[in-house]
């Protein structure tokens, strides 16, 4: 069977073989250390690093020094232009915009991160059992993973937030338990592959138990490339969390997260209400893109790693 | 061939049993029930207890998923409450405005995403392939409906080129008489799907363009343009076939987007529209047909894949 996966395009770089050495001499550090003066080594991996750095600063540290009313609706304030006083204006309720940016920029950052965080958790976990037990079990739990994921991924989370008041808690569970599919898949592909090397042989025979042989050995195997899919998952998530916001399922306001600031920006769109419209999407766009660079720069690290062996 | 197609549809049947009872479970952990949903918050226990018998409510939920599933294989895939009609005339209605609008981007995605990614692997680390790989990036980082908002901002509000709300019309037909309607709503869906396309459709050319073959073909002193259409075309579109399968379900969330962004009366709106009122039959009736849809065309793909590809063996074990 072709086992082509419906994975993040963005991740499809050239072969291993063809690309030309990244960082020269210094390539091919073993271990952690190794990868990470690899990764340091990738300048579009550190760009996106230093831009999720800004973009948490700006969220969390940012209304500490510009406090704003992010509360209260002022009515007296509402679509004021970008002045000295609004640098981005107020919004159709009389929001500092800038200040609601920070705010929002929170709970998109949480969302993505912790959905991604369960993803991979629930993942690696269905995916080496399911690699590692094998025979039915893994038939049946692979076919639930084909089952989910023939469901389009939006669908899903709109039946499920039907289900519940919308929170950021419930959006990062809703958003965490459908986004494990593809790491489920990709960790079994890599277990299949892994039970049969020497070492998870001699383990088993040593008399270790399975799921001990699953967590010491082969979850730590494949932990390199469960984080790149990590990235892309927050990549995701954010994006989820924001098409979610914008059909109006979000958590409802005085919370606030860049997809709803949009979504509130679309009623005055033949307004000519730029400071509504522009920055939160373009935050969206630079975060998304900065987590597909940093994954893109895990994975290139990882290869260049392996190809040096 | 014979075994492999046997245990492809047989795995594919399974997928669709256990998708039945994942819909099947989501609806019997809603809050609240179908009863108060339609007869209302003062319906009368007795009312609600008919209503209950009257519907097979009370029967035990495995009896309760047979007789769903024996409805669903008799093509009943539930009545509406919100719009008072059976899912099954809702989706006939609906169904073929979503294929146009998602069978339009998926071609004219395609028609740009092949060449595209075809350049980008000849002009590789060149200009061209890092302007064309930003596009992509950003394409793909783009929230559907933020591009949607900036197409309608550009080219409705600002230019007056085109309508910012897709054609109205109830039937497909009305949608073909407007078809300056179609155009935003086309475009916004192409974008984001050229994006992900063009990316794999540079990685299966990058590699292509290393093979053997195509160093022979250069040697033999075939000219460039001889080589990309004789040689590297027809074996770098070929692992694009299984993902036109593998992305429906992508491009299929994009339509939701899309049709709720520009008020287009396709499938996509529907679901959109039932889960505000809470109408769980259309819900389920229309997940339930998309990923069958998937199902199928991931089976059909792999299957036209084997065919067309002759280097494909399946295992059989």
């Amino acid at each position: 069977m072709t086992e082509l996966q419906p994975t993040n395009p963005m991740v499809l770089g050239d072969p291993a073989i063809t690309e030309p050495a990244i960082a020269g001499p210094a390539v091919g550090g073993r271990g952690l250390r190794g990868a990470i003066r690899d990764f340091s080594h990738n300048r579009m991996g550190m760009i996106g690093l230093a831009v999720i750095v800004v973009m948490l600063l700006f969220s969390f540290v940012g209304p500490l020094l510009y406090p704003t009313n992010q509360t209260h609706p002022n009515l007296l304030l509402i679509t004021h232009r970008p002045s000295a006083q609004f640098p981005l204006g107020t919004d159709a309720v009389g929001y500092n915009v800038l200040g609601r940016l920070m705010v929002a920029g929170q709970s998109t950052l949480e969302v993505g991160l912790a959905a991604a965080a369960i993803a991979t958790i629930v993942g690696t976990l269905w995916g080496a059992v399911a690699g590692y037990v094998g025979g039915w079990l893994d038939s049946v739990m692979m076919r639930i993973v084909d089952a989910l994921l023939a469901i389009p991924a939006l669908l899903l989370v709109l039946l499920l937030t039907t289900l519940v008041t919308p929170s950021v808690i419930m959006v990062i569970f809703v958003l965490g338990l459908i986004s494990w599919l593809i790491t489920a898949r990709l960790v079994r592909g890599q277990v299949l592959v892994l039970r049969q090397l020497e070492y998870v042989e001699a383990a088993h025979q040593m008399g270790e138990r399975a799921w001990r042989i699953v967590g010491r050995h082969l979850v730590r195997n494949v932990i390199g490339m469960v984080v790149v899919q990590a990235t892309f998952e927050v990549a995701n998530a954010i994006l989820l969390f924001a098409a979610l916001s914008f059909l109006g399922l979000g958590p409802p306001p005085p919370a606030a997260n860049w997809g709803g600031m949009l979504n509130d920006g679309l009623n005055y769109v033949f307004d000519g209400y730029w400071w509504l419209i522009y920055p939160a999407g373009l935050l969206i766009v630079i975060t998304v893109v900065a987590f597909n660079l940093i994954g893109d720069a895990i994975r290139n690290s990882l290869e260049v790693r392996l190809r040096s062996r | 061939m014979t075994r492999f197609l046997v245990r492809r549809v047989s795995q594919s049947v399974a997928v669709l049993i256990i998708v039945t009872i994942v819909v099947f479970a989501i609806l019997h952990f809603l809050p609240g029930s179908p009863a108060r949903a339609i007869l209302g918050m003062r319906a009368t226990p007795a009312a609600i207890q008919a209503f209950n018998v009257a519907n097979g409510y009370n029967r035990s939920l495995p009896v309760q998923y047979l007789l769903y599933i024996n409805r669903l294989i008799h093509g009943n895939l539930g009545f509406s409450y919100h719009f008072d009609q059976s899912v099954g005339s809702l989706l006939a209605l609906d169904l073929p405005k979503s294929a146009l609008l998602v069978g339009l981007s998926y071609v004219i995605s395609l028609l740009i995403a092949i060449p595209m990614g075809i350049v980008q692997a000849l002009r590789r680390e060149k200009p061209l392939d890092h302007a064309l790989t930003t596009f992509s990036f950003v394409g793909y980082a783009m929230p559907t409906f933020w591009l949607g908002i900036l197409l309608v901002v550009w080219f409705s509000s600002d230019l007056h080129l085109f309508p910012s709300e897709g054609p109205q019309g109830a039937s497909v037909t009305a949608s073909f008489a407007n078809p300056s309607g179609l155009v935003l709503p086309v475009a916004t869906l192409t974008i984001v799907t050229v994006a992900q396309f063009s990316r794999f459709m540079r990685a299966s050319a990058v590699e292509n363009m290393l093979q053997d073959y195509i160093r022979t073909a250069r040697a033999k002193g075939l000219p460039d343009w001889q080589i990309v259409t004789k040689h590297l075309f027809r074996n770098s579109v070929l692992p694009i076939i299984t993902l036109v399968g593998l992305s429906l379900p992508g491009v299929l969330s994009g339509a939701i987007i899309v049709e709720a962004l520009f008020n287009y009366p396709g499938m996509g709106w529907l679901f959109w529209t039932a889960t505000g009122a809470h109408d769980y039959p259309v819900l389920m009736g229309f997940t339930i047909v998309v990923a069958a849809a998937t199902v199928i065309g991931n089976l059909l793909a792999d299957i036209a894949y084997a065919v067309a590809d002759p280097r494909v063996r399946y295992q059989t074990s």
